[in-house]
């Protein structure tokens, strides 16, 4: 047993864990940490339904051992909403019914949060390759870059 | 119903109820239970496409440390072949077996061999490679039309064809031949001005959910079991895990977790009898997560075909003939949708003479599992296809010739019934009216429109709707919710009820709770179940009737119900649903409606797609400018998600035209199993789908309502297919059109 201990803040939370070398930060996320939102469709960086943030770049978890969570900020599906209410986002992709399973729909809202972070005005284009990392199967996207769109014009005249 | 009803809650778009958990991450789905004392389970997989198993020792994989349990096709309880239903199809329960550990012989490349248990998953992963199997390999087949061949390699050597004029001596890969005829076929052609024959070739597909299969199951020393897993239907895992087992369905409790996409592939099990066998032998729960790759290699993806359509037309446009030979890959037990591919393929033309015969074929691949119209958009893509053709070569539009022979009401079918009122000639209409067919196209562009079919079913739903003392209301119902089914049942109970939505809490409950209830499949839920659920509302309203006319001492009768409350005809009186809840204790106790049905007369549905596409002669790719789908949804109860199922159904026939297919080696090893090589479409990859809703009711559900969640996926292949013939001025005779394979037709017509 050659456990590793690392010391992270998971949304805004300081956070401490024992792992395996081995284990990705999703492995971790989901069974050690008991943070289920976050998805596992591939293991293997295809389909995105594991975004998480790490030090605010939008990554797959995946992808990223968890002993790479020292010192860093993770950022999941579960510190998006704010309180007792929704993010935007959130609000959006319930209004215009943007989920059908919901499966991918954490990893797309963890991935649109990093986009209008990184680009409040996006062209639909520029919506569709920045979510192109996370696949759904259900809807066909027109109800996800809808609601993405109107999450970025809502986000902008708030702002 | 021939008139539009005005509804107060039907046909709004509410915010679904169980949206927040799945905007939050909070929703658990099949992966996300963990119980204490848990421990991992994997299954060892077949590297061969076809081999016999000489030697299964598992005695290293045991003794390695962390290591529980083992189980292997010799734990099942003997089992025989014999029929159970699950979902969509029937299964034969040796089969089901054999599927999910082999006995004696692997049948793929991925089949099941053996499982382990270990205390975590990294050590059941580790023990995988300690279990010593000697193969010995045979020769494999892996396309239906070298299975079909006397002398190609047989699978199964007690597999006798079924559905011949005499019954054969010699064990074959097909399974059944069927046929269906109507009218008088050769006079039909001889009647014809034009004949035009084609065959086609479909791939092999997966249906692609993101959400990977799995369960968490714990067996107790009394002998009672819970499975928790993702699943479309948690009454036919019960069943199907209870027969396999051999286990009373009292003392097997399946919960439904949420489900991450299934399509119809979510119907059958793999991993929940294997956990439960391993879970009995440890004590101890047991989790089972399949990878990507076991997936694409180890679940039930579609049948791959060939088939053969001709059809004869006059010079007119009116079809005299219609002729198809549609042969369908079971995978590597029996049981290929071969027979609703049959049944579908011409549906949408009213046609005097037809003619079309079916082959259920087994070859070295998994055995598929039902795909969303499971069948006919394989045997609709070449119809389809011909008829464009023949639009082509008589300079018709395409549209102008489908509504010369469109089915509509009184149409005879070739499966069967006489159709009532359906909505193809609409859906035809609605798309030549639309902005899209009227938008002119460029050089490299080109222009498929197609119509498809399916019959949607209805089967048995169970619902309680439970009034609490505030007059609120919990709707417990049994149909796993895959696409928002939660929201369109909560919009019917509060339609009858006439109280708001969100005073109405739906649950998906498990099987301990209710009555049995069919799998979420056959586009039947928001038919089906809503019928159950307007029942149960209903039942709530005369028990509420008879509360109130307790209190004013009058005969039930004399009560009526309306906005959300009961009056007194025979005097004064008026009393809500929250104020009869209220004062229940005192008129007979608290009151719950039930709705136990067997749903008849599911409205089939109609669709017509049009897709416009845009070929880059250089390098053959194929991308997809425009897109429109339209469909006969009878009532839209919640017109988001209607349209969701169109938008759905058409990018994974969009994937299936131009990208998907499971691509195998000489080996019958699969090369793609995974997101990277077997392309799925992705938002860079699409336009916005123009969905458009036509509403032509369907009489035998109280608002009109057709199943949708099918039909959307039967167009899009021709469709998108003639869109490529149109822009690339080549002939289509495969799917998918990979940029290769297009690349490579232009280059041999330009050479040509």
């Amino acid at each position: 047993m050659n456990k590793v201990h690392v010391t992270t803040t998971v949304n805004g939370d300081e956070t401490e864990f024992l792992c395996e070398p081995q284990d990705t930060l999703l492995d971790v996320l989901r069974n050690n940490l008991g943070l289920t939102g976050t998805k596992e469709g591939c293991g293997s960086g295809d389909c995105g339904a594991c975004s998480v943030t790490v030090n605010g770049r939008l990554v797959c978890s995946c992808l990223v051992l968890a002993v790479e969570a020292e010192g860093k900020e993770i950022g999941t599906i579960e510190g998006v909403s704010e309180k007792d209410h929704l993010h935007v986002i959130q609000e959006k992709f319930l209004e215009h019914a943007a989920l059908q399973c919901g499966i991918c729909t954490p990893g797309l809202i963890v991935s649109t949060k990093a986009l209008l972070e990184a680009n409040p005005s996006p062209t639909e284009e520029q919506a569709r390759y920045w979510l192109a990392g996370n696949l759904c199967r259900c809807t066909g996207y027109d109800k996800i870059i809808r609601a993405v769109m109107d999450a970025a014009s809502t986000m902008r005249g708030g702002a | 119903m021939s008139e539009a009803r005005d509804f107060k809650y039907v046909g709004t778009r509410s915010i679904r109820p169980d949206g927040f958990d799945k905007v939050t991450g909070r929703a658990n789905y099949g992966a996300d239970l963990s119980l204490p004392g848990m421990i991992w389970a994997k299954i060892l997989r077949s590297p061969h496409a076809h081999a016999k198993i000489k030697k299964l020792d598992t005695s290293r994989a045991e003794a390695h440390p962390g290591v529980m349990a083992v189980a292997t096709f010799q734990d099942f309880p003997s089992v025989s072949h014999e029929a159970i239903e699950a979902g969509e199809a029937a299964l034969d329960l040796l089969d089901l077996a054999r599927n999910i550990l082999a006995k004696d012989k692997v049948l793929y490349d991925g089949h099941a061999v053996c499982a382990v248990a270990a205390r975590t998953e990294a050590i059941a992963e580790e023990a995988l490679a300690l279990i010593d199997v000697e193969y010995e390999v045979l020769p494999h087949v892996m396309d239906v039309r070298d299975a079909m061949k006397p002398d190609a390699p047989v699978l199964h050597d007690d597999m006798f064809t079924a559905g011949l004029p005499e019954a054969p001596t010699t064990a074959s890969n097909i399974a059944t031949r069927m046929e269906l005829k109507k009218g008088d076929i050769e006079a039909g052609f001889a009647a014809a001005d034009l004949i035009v024959e084609r065959e086609f070739y479909t791939p092999t597909v997966h249906q692609g959910y993101i959400e990977p299969h799995a369960c968490t199951v714990r067996y107790t020393e009394d002998g009672t079991s819970m499975v928790w897993c993702c699943t479309q239907g948690h009454f036919d895992v019960r069943a199907a895990t209870a027969r396999l087992l051999k286990m009373d369905l009292s003392r097997l409790k399946v919960i439904a977790s949420e489900i991450g996409g299934g399509f119809g592939a979510k119907t059958t099990v793999y991993l929940e009898p294997v956990a439960l066998i391993l879970s009995r032998k440890t004590g101890r729960p047991v989790k089972m997560v399949m990878d990507r790759s076991e997936v694409f290699r180890g679940s039930g993806p579609g049948s791959a075909t060939r088939s053969k359509v001709k059809i004869g037309v006059k010079k007119d446009g009116t079809f005299t003939a219609m002729q198809a030979k549609l042969c369908y890959e079971a995978g590597a037990f029996k049981g290929s949708p071969m027979g609703p591919g049959c049944m579908t393929v011409f549906t949408p033309y009213d046609i005097e003479n037809a003619y079309v015969e079916g082959y259920d074929v087994v070859v070295n691949k998994p055995k598929v599992a039902a795909y969303r119209a499971p069948g006919a958009p394989q045997s609709e893509f070449a119809a389809e296809m011909v008829i464009n053709d023949i639009a082509r070569q008589l300079k018709m539009d395409p549209i102008e010739l489908r509504l010369k022979n469109a089915a509509k009401e009184g149409t005879q079918t070739l499966y069967g019934p006489k159709l009532r009122p359906v909505g193809l000639i609409e859906c035809l209409e609605a798309v030549r009216n639309s902005e899209h067919y009227k938008t002119a196209l460029k050089a490299n562009q080109g222009r498929g429109l197609a119509a498809g079919f399916w019959f949607n079913v209805g089967g048995q739903s169970s619902v309680t709707l439970n009034m609490n003392p505030d007059g609120t209301a919990t709707l417990v119902e049994g149909s796993p919710d895959i696409g928002g089914s939660r929201a369109s049942m909560q919009l019917m109970a509060a339609e009858t009820l006439q109280i708001p939505a969100e005073k109405i809490t739906p649950i998906v409950a498990d099987t301990e709770m209710l009555a049995y209830n069919g799998t979420t499949g056959g586009s039947r839920t928001t038919f089906a179940t809503g019928m159950a659920v307007v029942e149960a509302a209903q039942d709530v309203i005369s028990q509420m009737k008879e509360r109130a006319a307790a209190v004013w001492n009058v005969t039930a009768e004399q009560v009526d119900y309306a906005d959300g409350a009961a009056i007194n005809t025979a005097g004064d009186g008026r009393l809500t649903v929250a104020e009869i809840c209220a004062g229940a204790d005192r008129t007979g106790g608290q009151i719950s409606g039930r709705g136990n049905i067997n749903a008849r007369g599911a409205g089939p549905s109609f669709a017509v797609h049009l897709a416009d596409i845009e070929i880059d002669p250089e390098t053959g790719h194929s991308k997809v400018l425009r897109y429109t789908a339209c469909q006969d949804a009878g009532k839209a109860i919640h017109p988001s998600y209607v349209e969701g199922q169109y938008q759905g159904g058409a990018a994974q026939g969009i994937g299936w035209a131009l990208n998907e297919e499971y691509i195998y080696n000489k080996d019958g090893i699969l090369e793609n199993p995974g997101f990277l090589d077997y392309r799925i479409p992705l938002a860079s990859d699409l336009p916005m789908i123009n969905a458009i809703i036509v509403e032509v009711p369907n009489s035998f559900h109280p608002f009109g309502v057709r199943g949708v969640g099918e039909t959307g996926i039967v167009p899009p292949l021709a469709a998108v297919a003639t869109a490529v013939e149109e822009a690339a001025g080549i002939k289509v005779t495969d799917l998918p059109l990979s940029p290769p394979r297009v690349l490579k037709a232009i280059q041999e017509q330009s050479n040509g």
